[in-house]
């Protein structure tokens, strides 16, 4: 007997949010907090009766919305009140002209850094749990829970307190103790599984089919469909901070992967809305290298990925069978575009140049973007003359860990001016 | 060699609701086969056309990953906990 249908689907109101639909064989169910397809296992995802009419008055529609992801609300799985519900009203967080980092690549385009760290609890994670919140409300869930390589606990123990919701998420046992801390903080259950992120994984799925995780929203899991469109959000930030424009190269962290299709189905979708001239860009995946299963499939030529067990200071990044790796596949080589890794000593240089050159202080997945961006450039592979928007999804506080062994003061003197100029420290 | 298969909740329709069931076979495939003479159509669920695994499902046997042992001919042990699960994304 299904254990996860709690709440009647039929008067569910998510605003233009139609049908789940499965991404592999087509197969339409109504929307509901399910994720798999009955019929060949595929992922769900949401079909939309997405608005119609003259693009110039939806732009002038989303600009007079609020400042976060709710101004996208006409083209999100959410009701259309959801700007005055109790959220973190996360997004429209800042896209910044990286003048200096692309002196230091040699980019002569237009090169962008796009900065979620400034979001609530400082990852991107704040955009795909905001929409699963919604979902959970409509499906009757009162317990909000994820399976987490950290940013994303923080983000549901955040969310669940502002919205009145109890948490419980699950996270592998040896995080940094960054992420540990902001998980714990808002007070939620927080509980450490002895396992890497796809044992907390597999955990995770046997307990939704399981009693004992009966009315839970597992934001990643039975509420994904919904979840994972929140990372469109980014792609309808960076078109309209560009000026309502694409970017023609832009580079993606992969972890699952979720992230980097879902900003391709929001650059797609503002094309087919006439939101943004449809003209080509290229969409370049970035991993570490301890954990590159979707980068070795990209250069051997395959179209399915065959999972790894990683090895890496890019934790958030860590997933090692990730589950969109082959539609990830799929949309580089669509696009013109590649996967790329780089080790974590080229992480931690990506950090530090970042934050030398523009003041932003990236988390370990920041430093594998701008790490295989730099990595690209000097290849010839990503083209240094155009505009290129690089992501950077959480913020260098949560993992200071990474940076800590190689980074303190420049010297630790006497509080005496003479023992500031022996130590050749004045200028 | 008798091993217990835990069943995904879009899977339980063919095994009248059990989260649980019991299974015969001394590989994956041979699992699978038995499952499918007692559960007529749960095999297509689980493998594509070709008969290989979907690549949206991940089998583990005990706590190994199917995929990094022997995948379909992974050997399957007496009382061994066969578990079926759909891949999930996440972060």
């Amino acid at each position: 007997m299904p254990v996860q249908t709690i709440a009647s689907t039929a008067s569910v109101e998510l605003g233009p949010a139609a049908a789940l639909s499965c991404r592999e064989c087509g197969e339409r169910f109504d929307l509901g907090p399910i994720f798999a397809c009955t019929s060949c296992f595929g992922p769900l995802e949401i079909a939309y009766e997405l608005p119609q009419g003259d693009p110039e008055e939806l732009r002038r529609r989303i600009e007079a919305g609020p400042e976060s992801i709710w101004r996208y609300a006409p083209l999100l799985p959410v009701p259309a009140d959801v700007a005055g519900k109790p959220n973190l009203n996360p997004g429209f967080t800042k896209l910044v002209k990286a003048d200096n980092l692309a002196r230091e690549l040699g980019v002569t385009g237009e090169l962008f850094v796009k900065d979620d760290s400034g979001n609530p609890t400082h990852s991107f994670k704040d955009r795909v749990v905001a929409i699963a919140v919604e979902a959970a409300r409509a499906f009757g869930f009162t317990t909000l829970s994820c399976s987490s390589t950290g940013n994303l606990a923080g983000a549901v123990g955040a969310a669940a307190a502002r919205a009145g919701l109890r948490s419980c998420v699950f996270i592998p046992h040896d995080l940094e103790q960054g992420k540990v801390v902001m998980a714990a903080v808002y007070g939620g259950e927080l509980v450490g599984i002895e396992g890497n992120y796809d044992a907390v994984n597999r955990f995770c799925s046997e307990l939704i089919g399981d009693p004992l995780g009966e009315g839970w929203g597992f934001v990643n899991v039975n509420l994904r469909p919904y979840y994972a469109e929140g990372s469109k959000t980014l792609a309808y930030e960076i078109c309209e901070q560009l000026g309502w424009r694409l970017p023609d190269q832009i580079v993606i962290p992969i972890a699952s992967g979720s992230q980097l299709t879902k900003i391709d189905k929001g650059l797609q979708e503002l094309i087919a809305l006439g939101l943004v001239e449809d003209r080509p860009y290229k969409i370049f995946g970035a991993q570490a290298e301890g954990c590159s299963p979707v980068s070795a499939a990209f250069k051997a030529g395959h179209d399915v990925v065959r999972p790894v067990k990683p090895d890496t200071i890019a934790k958030s990044l860590a997933i090692g069978n990730p589950a969109d790796g082959p539609y990830v596949l799929d949309i580089a080589r669509r696009t013109g575009g590649a996967v790329e890794d780089v080790t974590d000593e080229q992480i931690v240089d990506a950090i530090k140049l970042l934050a030398r050159t523009e003041g932003i202080f990236a988390e370990t997945a920041g430093g594998v973007t701008v790490g295989v961006t730099r990595k690209l450039i000097e290849a010839g592979v990503l083209d240094p003359s155009l505009t290129t928007v690089v992501l950077n999804t959480g913020d260098g506080l949560k993992t200071l860990d990474a940076v800590a062994p190689t980074t303190g003061p420049t010297a630790t003197i006497r509080p005496s001016l003479d023992a500031f100029r022996d130590a050749g420290l004045a200028l | 060699m008798s091993v217990n298969v835990r069943i995904p909740t879009i899977l339980r329709t063919y095994t009248g609701g059990q989260s649980e069931v019991a299974a015969e076979g001394a590989t994956l495939s041979e699992v699978i086969a038995d499952l499918e003479k007692n559960h007529t159509g749960i095999a297509a669920r689980v493998l594509d056309d070709e008969g290989k695994l979907r690549r949206f499902v991940n089998v583990y046997v005990n706590d190994d990953d199917v995929r990094f042992e022997q995948g379909l001919d992974t050997v399957t042990p007496d009382g061994a906990g066969i578990s079926i699960i759909p891949a999930v994304a996440g972060g």
